[in-house]
């Protein structure tokens, strides 16, 4: 429990528009002295901070999320507002608020900063991207602004920590003041008369519970007005608030009579207040040059070189993610297995040295293998981000995606989910409506992730032949080309689907903003991809390092007492007949035999037979119902799974070529007909590319979605469409006459 | 003075929003944004698909959608630049 007795800190919250550069301001306030949460209930980052002020105290800085007006239309305004009105139980209003502005666009800036005036928290306005008004023709007079919003104005470049010692100087002297300067920022002067006496009807009920802070009055009649689910403090008193109520809905009714539109007076009034205020303070000189960023966008934009650089660029990442983080991955998986074999040394034969090589390491291991991809993933991401190219990319794909019913901001979750799915869930984060982001993150899994591919490979190495189609086409090239649009047909379809049924509809229109390019922060890049990789190791890490154990468990158990008194007489038989090379050999094969007993005698062999009648008109066998199972931790492991059941031994490279001679070969045990054919290789793999078969995905679409109910629905309708397309090829195939 | 939806605008042209088509309540995000009545527009320049559109209005850029631009009323301005 806190001690009462000591003095509670003071708390300072950030607000601005998004593309304010907000963040910057605050890691230039906080340091490196910053940690992140979620607000309780919801996936919106809360991110706190601490700084010391000049005079030596400690102040709390929140960074709220981006926010256009306190009028909330996303979940992340829905927070501004709940917090900045003390709505939140959690989260208590602020002593202060630094609303950050983009000082070269002020006039919408502004629009949020009137409205956090009105909350009668004391504000400090940060203009900040000072250094581009230097540079533009632009001129604005702070000392009139000041004078005119009556609260502090800074000049800050929050990126080069420009203005930031005035800034906590700022911040120290609004602490040190007893009663701060009410702000008197006004707009009734440019009311027409007939707004004036319906708003009064409002004021007058509101007037008396704001006598501390009169200036907030008209302010908040006009939001009032304008929120059409009357979120407000007010309506917490019964009386007044349907006194409220009743008001507001009359004056709504009668301006509608007079023929005015009551949902654009708030707007309207407070523009026309704003550019009055620009006019006093903002000089502008027309310029003819065009900048650099326009000279890029020429291009980037254009219509044909535009599509061809975001081919051109989307490759590129595509190329790294497959091949350049080939050498880190083999290196990364050599070492993961030196460390399971040292681990094997130093612990003691037993359950503990299987819990620790075959369950932890081999598990965890499974998932660090692809850090590469995702380094360079986030890098990319993190590089196109601060150049300024992303909103472009969106810019550019918007018109595709909206065919679907998602936007531009879509593609690059869905894109990342080609490697993996988690991080493609978390980029979901930057869709603001909500119905938008559901979509998205529930077609994210669908998208073929890059654990998926080996098992590809495999059974088309296996089973598809290798020959030309056309004389050009190669076929097993084709096959994998079909399996990936198969994955993005599916995934787009999908979200149609759900677009037009039950995430029918939006909070928001879809607008962007194209920031001007610059050159990328390498401090900033390598910082944003640190942060998103840790955040995807501690998620993905920890649930992945619970269910390794749980799946080891499952394979390993129940043991079988009959079964290792055999194989340990065995080993002995063997160590008394031969020697040297020889009986290495044949313990390996020994140990090999115990394996595929213990696997099948386990309860995952025991869960491979219970789902065999649902799998078998699919074409597959229990143990690929083991292999199925076993998926659900990493996919690839179908792949060790099949190795241990088909008696293939290990033995690094060349363990692929023996599986799959091993499983070309495979007989039935009951009709001696082969077990695979091409046809349950085809039916494998559609049923790979389609099904939710990942524990970190539904650990992450959980805690996106902030509830079971959609993690379910996900696993649902993708087990669904996995074992309906895949019962479509397999019956399907064989009607047509194949075996 | 023609009035048209700011979607019908070609590239370069300016004009003076002079209201909504309809009532929605998405539309008073698009205000909120400063796409109120009065407010001069650019059409600064169109995807390469042809959608979305970005505009210049209050000093600053906006990229928006056809099918909400076709639901905001402009006047052209009679020369364009």
């Amino acid at each position: 429990m806190k001690n009462i007795t000591e003095k509670k800190n003071k708390e300072i919250a950030l607000v601005g528009n998004p593309n304010t550069g907000k963040t910057t301001i605050f890691n230039a306030l906080t340091g490196l002295r910053h940690s992140t949460a979620n607000y309780p209930g919801v996936t919106v980052e809360k991110k706190t901070g601490w700084m010391k002020l000049p005079g030596g105290e400690d102040v709390s800085v929140l960074d709220l999320p981006g926010a256009y007006s306190l009028l909330p239309r996303s979940l992340d305004e829905d927070i501004v507002h709940d917090v900045l009105l003390g709505v939140r139980c959690d989260t208590p209003p602020p002593d202060l608020v630094l609303v950050v502005l983009d000082a070269n666009n002020l006039e919408r800036n502004l629009y949020l900063a009137t409205q956090v005036l009105e909350t009668g928290i004391p504000v400090i306005l940060v203009l900040n991207m000072w250094d581009m008004v230097r540079k533009s023709s632009a001129s604005v007079d702070l000392e009139k602004l000041q004078k005119l919003t009556g609260v502090p104005c800074v000049p800050t470049v929050g990126m080069e920590r420009e203005g930031i010692q005035k800034l906590e100087a700022a911040i120290a002297s609004v602490f040190m003041e007893t009663s701060p300067a009410p702000a008197n920022l006004r707009f009734d002067p440019f009311l027409p008369e007939i707004l004036k006496i319906e708003l009064d009807k409002i004021v007058v009920v509101i007037e008396n519970c704001l006598k501390d802070r009169p200036e907030a009055v008209f302010g908040e009649s006009l939001r009032l007005l304008s929120d059409r689910l009357f979120r407000s403090s007010f309506f917490e008193d019964v009386e007044i608030g349907n006194l409220l109520r009743t008001e507001i809905l009359s004056v709504r009714s009668s301006l509608k009579q007079r023929g005015i539109d009551w949902t654009s007076v708030e707007p309207e009034c407070r523009y026309t207040a704003i550019e009055h205020l620009c006019g006093q303070i903002i000089r502008r000189v027309p310029q003819k040059a065009l900048t650099f960023s326009e000279h890029l966008d020429r291009i980037l934009t254009h219509r044909i070189w535009g599509v061809v650089a975001f081919i051109a660029i989307m490759g590129i990442i595509f190329q790294s993610i497959f091949s350049w983080a080939q050498g880190p991955m083999n290196l990364l998986s050599r070492f993961i297995e030196k460390l399971g074999g040292l681990a094997q040394g130093w612990l003691p034969t037993g359950p503990l040295q299987s819990l620790v090589v075959d369950g932890i390491i081999a598990g965890v291991g499974n998932v660090i293998v692809f850090l590469p991809q995702i380094f360079l993933l986030f890098f990319f991401i993190a590089l196109f981000e601060d150049t300024g190219y992303m909103a472009r990319a969106v810019f550019v794909l918007d018109k595709l995606m909206k065919k679907v019913g998602l936007n531009g901001k879509a593609f690059l979750p869905l894109l990342s989910s080609f490697a993996c799915t988690v991080p493609g869930v978390l980029a979901t984060r930057t869709i603001e409506d909500r119905n938008d982001r559901l979509a998205t993150i529930l077609v994210a899994p669908l998208m073929s992730c890059s654990a998926r591919l080996p098992i590809y490979t495999l059974l088309i190495a296996a089973f598809i032949p290798n020959i030309h189609v056309f004389h050009v086409l190669h076929l097993q090239g084709l096959t994998l080309l079909g399996l990936y649009l198969m994955s993005i047909g599916a995934g787009l379809g999908v979200a149609a689907l759900f677009r037009k049924t039950f995430l029918k509809g939006n909070r928001m229109p879809f607008v962007f903003e194209l920031p001007p390019y610059r050159i990328p922060h390498l401090k900033t890049v390598l910082g944003t991809m640190w942060d998103r990789a840790k955040e995807f190791i501690t998620r993905a890490g920890s649930i992945i390092f619970l269910l390794s154990i749980v799946l080891w468990f499952l394979v390993s158990y129940p043991k079988d007492p009959v079964a290792a008194t055999k194989f340990s007489a065995a080993r002995q038989v063997a160590a008394k007949t031969c020697s040297g090379e020889v009986l290495q050999e044949r313990l390996g094969l020994i140990e090999h035999d115990e394996k595929n007993q213990q696997l099948r005698s386990s309860y995952a062999g025991s869960l491979g037979h219970a789902i065999e009648p649902a799998i078998r008109p699919l074409g597959f066998n229990w143990e690929i119902g083991i292999g199925i199972i076993a998926s659900f931790a990493a996919r690839e492991l179908l792949i060790s799974t099949l190795a241990i059941v088909h008696h293939v031994q290990p033995e690094g490279e060349g363990m692929t070529a023996g599986l799959i001679d091993a499983l070309q070969k495979q007989r039935s045990t009951e009709t001696g007909k082969l077990v695979y054919t091409p046809l349950v290789a085809l039916s494998l793999m559609v049923f790979y590319v389609l099904a939710c078969q990942c524990f970190s995905t539904f650990a992450i679409v959980k805690r996106e979605t902030g509830s079971w109910g959609w993690m379910f629905f996900m696993i649902f309708y993708m087990t669904g469409l996995a074992w309906g397309s895949s019962f479509l090829v397999y019956q399907g195939g064989r009607f047509l006459g194949f075996q | 003075m023609k009035t048209m939806t700011l979607d019908q605008m070609t590239l370069g042209e300016r004009g003076i929003i002079q209201g909504y088509e309809g009532e929605e309540d998405l539309h008073y995000r698009l205000k909120e944004l400063g796409l109120v009545r009065g407010t001069a527009v650019l059409v600064k320049r169109f995807a390469p698909l042809g959608d979305p559109m970005e505009i210049v209005l209050r000093g600053y850029s906006l990229s928006l959608r056809k099918q909400d631009a076709a639901k905001i009323l402009v006047s052209r301005e009679n020369q364009g630049l």
